[in-house]
């Protein structure tokens, strides 16, 4: 079993290293899956159901067969029979039924992608309709508990005695918030690329994991894993839509069966992302806090709902921080699901703990106002010794310290305590704050290998993926640290199932998996073969095991002050300013690191003011979906974004010392704007995303 | 039904034939292999298609080929000087203006095409709020006037507030 033995000595880690994938991406010339070049591609444009719930009765394709140029039209009459039909989202085009609007039900391919959409449109269905039901509500009477929720994190947690704590504390919180169903809306729509030539698939695919695309396709088809290749160096964003495989992948690979040796390309639109891509739920989060007079936390209690699709469940972990986050004697935590005729949830950007944070840090907001005391103190009063659930030591927690130098750096002490204190230019002025907090995950699995070149060169392969999030860069500078030299004499190569397996980009631990693993290569190669080896000498490393996982609890912590003035005619909000503090562990770029936090701010404030996917009853799917109508913040939304970190030395997190950054910096940043339009206006807004009208009753 | 027509593509003569519904984003992407320009909407909503036509930023997904016969288009790719780097592609990345990068070959040329507008006096929405005078004569750009021309380039990834500084420093 692989255990690091000593940590790394950061040289080139800590400094500021221009992204290395900059200059292709300046001038065009980095390619993403889509733009792969292949001679005379074919074009697949999906087929789209258009009832919530039902059958397919009829089908009629003699129209879109007839297009010239069209060269085959797939439904579950002719599709390739699956091999293994178990992830329901992924089975499509089996059966004649649909489960909800906008499911892939068919697909068309054609030689340009003129003549494919055409023809798509040109499929005639007919269906049986059934009744749909798509609201989630907390009062729903078939709610259920699932098994476990995402993450693998107990469904329902319960410690003292919360009821007999809540009827006897002099002061309590007893409220119920709610966050909007979001869509991940990477600027870069799902994509994928698929070649079947001489018994082998290959996929260019739009993903944060191509070994993870390996192992939802290969079983699918009955292929060997070995038969399917992923290629996937660069990709447009993904915030946890790219990170498991959609539907989208299964309809590409269908086509290219149906047609050997032709590369058959499929990118979905904008609109198909908001039915086939995932999507963070709605959730409705009761929460009920009791404290002492001095704002002591005795009872903390966090009922979560949030909703599920028919056929494949995924249960958001809303409530999952509260368990963590704050001491209380007494505390209690459930999950329960609404089964819905909705397209599939997944991951966004910090599933769990960004809704479950907007909630409870609004509560805290509230709670010391109840105690008039000051909501920085309050969380500093309510810091536990050790992890509140499961008594292990934190690794490192420096909420305190985030807080204090967010508050110096926001003008904390400028703020008036009663609301609507401060009026400037006829808007309300008011300050709030917020915590953060992410977990440190240790995914085993991902091995990377390193071979020595001339002149002392390396390459240093591993099937990881930059989504944006910075991995050619920051691993690079691990690698170069792990076999001290030079960035310069490093060549990484990632995003392919070419190289060694790697954990998919997910859960902010893409640094210390495949970090780790290539420490680990880098130790086996000084060790076999000393400081020079001799050209074409390999060795491989593999993440391993890291035993003070059990002994700790690892989070990242941080702490978002905003500033926002709601205009005190309009209602409008905007937020001059936001100041993030994190402490992260080492940052091993703080260039591209400040770009992750602040890009988490920034899809912070867009959740906090713009993004709502409007569930139309009446229709069963998303209204606005398009980004005309799914707002998302633009360039004249952002004000002053400040972001910074407290100097933090973990030594047991992995061989870097460092924790993740992609998902931290959006969690809080919605509940620090909510908190400080409360401050602003004395209107506390409980419900995402916070809209003028508000502010107008 | 199809058409021939050539397009004039980062000083480049091409000779293509087009669908006569092939937006100019397609026909760039799917015809020539120029694949700086991105498709992130094709409804004109994102800017990731902005190309320079005739000079003047577009969205790309909204033109469609055939009107634009002739036409004279600069995408990402014809921003640098052979190996010199546009003096906005270099400060991209020093100011780390991006993440995924697939916004950015929009943000670029946008950019490009801002600046010209503000230096040939074209107002924005802000500039009447503005300090100084309005009027004919190059537009300042201050903040707030970068962010109001530039609202059209939606970034996920949220480096809005790394670009806006690396205009700026070229703008100045
Ligand atoms: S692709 Fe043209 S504006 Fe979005
Ligand atoms: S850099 Fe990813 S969308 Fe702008």
């Amino acid at each position: 079993m692989t255990q690091t033995r000593a940590r790394l000595t950061a040289r080139a880690m800590g400094t500021p290293l221009d992204r290395l994938d900059g200059t292709a991406k300046v001038t065009g010339t980095a390619r993403y899956a889509y733009e792969q070049p292949f001679a005379e591609p074919a074009h697949l444009h999906p087929v789209q159901a258009t009832v919530a719930a039902g059958r397919v009765t009829g089908i009629d394709t003699a129209a879109a067969e007839a297009v010239p140029g069209v060269l085959a039209v797939l439904t579950h009459r002719n599709a390739p029979r699956l091999a293994g039909t178990g992830d329901a989202e992924l089975a499509i085009l089996q059966d004649d039924r649909v489960a909800f609007r906008g499911q892939l039900v068919g697909g068309v391919v054609a030689t340009t992608t003129e003549t494919a959409r055409y023809a798509a449109g040109l499929v005639r269905l007919t269906y049986d309709e059934q009744p749909h039901d798509v609201e989630l509500r907390a009062d729903r009477d078939d709610l259920y508990a699932p098994e476990s929720v995402n993450g693998g994190y107990a469904t329902d947690t319960a410690q003292g005695d919360v009821e007999a704590a809540l009827a006897a504390a002099p002061v309590t919180v007893d409220r119920t918030y709610t966050t909007a169903m979001c869509h991940n809306n990477p600027m870069e729509p799902h994509t994928t690329v698929a070649v079947w030539a001489d018994g082998a698939l290959t996929l260019y695919d739009s993903t944060q994991g191509v070994y993870a695309v390996r192992a939802a396709v290969a079983p699918l088809f009955g292929l060997d894993a070995e038969q399917v290749r992923v290629v996937s160096p660069h990709v447009g964003g993904g915030f946890g839509s790219k990170g498991t495989a959609h539907a989208h992948v299964v309809l590409a690979s269908m086509a290219a069966l149906v047609l050997p040796g032709r590369a058959v390309k499929l990118a979905l639109t904008r609109q198909q992302l908001f039915f086939l891509a995932g999507y963070r739920t709605p959730t409705v989060q009761h929460i009920r806090l009791g404290a002492d007079l001095d704002g002591r936390l005795d009872a903390i209690s966090v009922d979560a709902v949030s909703q599920t699709s028919r056929i494949k469940e995924f249960a958001e972990q809303t409530a999952v921080a509260a368990r963590m986050m704050y001491a209380a004697p007494n505390r209690r935590t459930t999950h329960r699901l609404a089964r819905l005729d909705v397209p599939v949830p997944s991951w966004m950007r910090a599933p769990g703990e960004c809704p479950g944070m907007f909630a409870a840090e609004v509560a805290m907001d509230e709670l010391a106002d109840a105690c008039g005391l000051d909501p920085v103190e309050l969380r500093v009063r309510n810091e536990p010794a050790a992890d509140p659930e499961t008594g292990r030591p934190f690794s490192s927690r420096n909420l305190v310290a985030c807080l204090r130098e967010g508050a110096r750096r926001i003008g904390w002490e400028r703020r008036h305590p009663a609301p609507r204190s401060r009026r400037e230019d006829g808007a309300l002025v008011g300050l709030g704050v917020a915590a953060s907090v992410y977990p440190v995950f240790w995914m085993p699995g991902s091995s990377a290998r390193i071979r020595a070149g001339a002149d002392g060169r390396y390459t240093v392969s591993i099937g990881a993926a930059d989504l944006g999030t910075g991995t050619w860069t920051a691993l690079t500078q691990i690698a170069a640290d792990a076999l001290d030299v030079s960035v310069e004499r490093v060549d990484l190569r990632i995003g392919d199932t070419a190289f060694p397996r790697a954990t998919v980009a997910g859960g902010s631990s893409g640094m210390t998996c495949w970090g780790s693993a290539v420490v680990h290569a880098a130790e086996e190669l000084r060790d076999r073969y000393g400081h020079e080896p001799p050209e074409g000498a390999e060795a491989t490393g593999d993440t391993g095991e890291n035993p003070d996982t059990e002994r700790y609890a690892m989070y990242a912590f941080g702490a978002q002050f905003a500033e926002v003035r709601v205009d005190a005619d309009t209602g409008e909000v905007r937020v001059p300013r936001l100041v993030g503090v994190f402490a992260a562990g080492r940052i091993i770029n703080p260039k591209t690191a400040r770009s992750q936090l602040r890009g988490g701010m920034t899809m912070g404030l867009s959740m906090a003011l713009h993004e709502h996917s409007y569930m139309d009853a009446q229709l069963g799917q998303v209204a606005n979906h398009d980004l005309a109508e799914y707002h998302i913040a633009a360039h004249a939304d952002i004000g002053s974004l400040d972001v910074s970190w407290i100097d933090e030395d973990d030594p047991h997190v992995n061989p870097m010392g460092s924790k993740g950054i992609g998902e931290i910096g959006i969690v809080g940043t919605a509940a620090a704007i909510a908190n400080a339009a409360h401050n602003a206006t004395g209107v506390r807004v409980r419900d995402l995303p916070i809209t003028l009208d508000a502010f107008l009753a | 039904m199809e058409a021939d027509i050539t397009l004039r593509v980062n000083r480049e003569t091409r000779w293509l034939t087009v669908d006569t519904r092939t937006t100019l984003l397609d026909a760039l992407r799917d015809r020539l292999g120029v694949t700086g320009p991105k498709k992130g909407c094709d409804h004109g909503q994102c800017g990731a298609c902005t190309i320079l036509l005739g000079g003047r930023r577009v969205n790309s997904c909204l033109a469609l080929a055939v009107q634009h016969d002739g036409g004279e288009i600069t995408t990402v790719e014809g921003l640098a000087d052979g190996p010199d780097l546009h003096p906005l592609q270099r400060s991209f990345v020093r100011h780390d203006g991006f993440q995924c990068g697939y916004c950015t070959p929009g943000q670029l040329c946008s950019a490009v095409g801002m600046l010209a507008e503000a230096r040939a006096g074209w107002p924005s929405a802000v500039t009447a709020d503005q300090e100084g005078p309005v009027g004919p004569g190059p537009v300042a750009l201050s903040e707030a006037e970068i962010k109001e021309r530039m609202s059209g380039n939606l970034c996920r990834c949220g480096a809005y507030a790394a670009i806006v500084p690396a205009i700026a420093e070229v703008a100045r």
